[in-house]
């Protein structure tokens, strides 16, 4: 199974300043001061082997958009962030214009960073595609509708192309759609959240985020103990550090990378991603949580080891 | 997990022993929160003597936040003090390096917050 980040931004879509290509040109050239490179390659190489990945790279500002490819032919989604945009130009560029295509997507809820990708779907505009949007909250179609309105949006929603389709879910039960057994759960955050896990083929994948945890709760954590069981890949809401998400920011439905590393190392998963990245973090910011998670899971480990990543825009791991 | 208390001068010593995780993280609140009441009373210190707490998870950091919430309302502080290593860190990467002061230990605490408790606490 193939998952690839098409955003990973939290509450809002951010971009790389001026100042901050600025910042990163400059590092990059102090760290090859004294450097030859004979050939582009030679360059190249040095960029991707010597280069810390926050200056070579950027972690992207697209909001919530995940892919899981299973190459069944569908397109399996989760949720419609700005990812969305670039998603949908991928998939232009794969298939033929007369091809048709179906997508289903897996909503977390309807906040407007996890859908304002949709109205820049071009697929939705391409007749014979079918675009099937899954969720556990009543409103989707009315989220989805008021979205597309004036004054907020030139095209009217009944103007799309596509044949859309909404399915309401029923969460703690196992439904089968695109070839995955697909288990949504109730999470902590403003009007509700849902988790997705996806199993297919013996692999597991679970989609959680904007999931606050109070982790003193004991079922609370059991329940996400459970949830997680043994995944391949946790992709998890680490948009706060702990100290925030039980202070300031207690009650505002995220978690943090120490709570990640805890219901992992307890549900025994295999790889921690973390997700939903706080839109004033820069590239900087975004890799020093991941180098402190590593050291977490290092100092508290009881059990095999468990990976951590931190997603980008681009990104893809193969489980 | 065992919560024991001393008092010295204007300081409560709180000494936490053993492990919190989210299994004990409740009994650990319940073991606590009466010394916050009666510590900080009329703007009294509580020292944390962690000098003997090997673990604590997410569970049991929200504890001692809820505990300083409560000695700031009484006028108080929560200080936390001689943290093992694996402790410290975790204090690090959770950020609650932010929230509480921290000294690597009781007699270094003391010497800066409450001379008289230290002298209180030599004098045995």
């Amino acid at each position: 199974m193939h998952i690839r980040f098409w955003g990973t931004r939290g509450s809002l879509p951010v971009s790389l300043t001026a100042a901050d290509i600025k910042h990163k040109i400059v590092e990059s050239l102090v760290a090859a001061a004294g450097r030859s490179f004979r050939t582009r390659q030679d360059a190249q190489s040095f960029v991707e082997k010597e280069l810390p990945f926050s200056v070579s790279h950027t972690y992207g500002g697209n909001s919530s958009c995940v892919e899981l490819d299973v190459g069944s032919g569908d397109y399996v989604l989760c949720d419609l962030g700005t990812g969305a945009r670039p998603f949908g130009l991928h998939v232009l560029t794969q298939k033929k214009p007369a091809k048709s295509s179906t997508f289903h997507v897996f909503l977390s809820h309807l906040h407007w960073d996890h859908i304002m990708g949709f109205p820049f779907l071009v697929p939705a505009y391409i007749p014979g595609n079918r675009i099937v949007i899954y969720g556990c909250h009543e409103a989707i179609e009315q989220a989805f509708r008021k979205q597309h309105s004036a004054p907020c949006f030139p095209v009217d929603f009944s103007q799309l192309a596509a044949q859309i389709e909404f399915v309401r879910l029923e969460p703690g039960k196992r439904h089968r759609v695109a070839g995955f057994e697909v288990t949504p759960k109730l999470q902590m955050h403003g009007g509700d959240s849902y988790g997705y896990r996806f199993e297919h083929g013996g692999k597991t994948v679970v989609y959680s985020t904007d999931s606050e945890h109070k982790t003193d709760d004991q079922a609370s954590t059991r329940e996400f103990v459970e949830f997680f069981n043994k995944a391949d890949l946790v992709i998890f809401d680490a948009m706060y550090s702990l100290a925030e998400t039980v202070s300031v920011k207690e009650d505002w439905g995220h978690s943090s990378n120490i709570v990640g590393v805890e219901l992992c190392q307890l549900a025994q998963a295999k790889h921690l991603c973390l997700f939903h990245h706080e839109p004033v973090y820069s590239d900087a910011k975004i890799a020093s949580v991941l180098e402190e998670t590593l050291r977490l899971e290092q100092i508290t480990r009881d059990g095999p080891p468990l990976r951590i990543s931190s997603a980008y825009d681009g990104m893809e791991i193969v489980i | 997990m065992q919560v024991s208390a001393q008092r010295y001068a204007d300081v409560l010593m709180v000494t936490v022993d053993g492990r919190i995780d989210y299994v004990n993280a409740e009994e650990f609140k319940t073991a606590l929160m009466p010394h916050l009441s009666n510590g900080t009373t009329g703007g009294n210190q509580v020292v944390l003597d962690l000098s003997r707490l090997e673990y604590i998870s997410s569970a049991g950091l929200r504890v001692l936040m809820i505990a300083a919430r409560e000695a700031k309302a009484k006028q108080g502080k929560l200080i936390a003090v001689a943290l093992q290593p694996v402790v410290r860190e975790i204090f690090e990467i959770s950020k609650f390096t932010l929230v509480f002061q921290l000294f690597d230990s009781v007699q270094e605490a003391l010497q800066k917050i409450s001379p008289a408790a230290l002298a209180a606490m030599k004098s045995g």
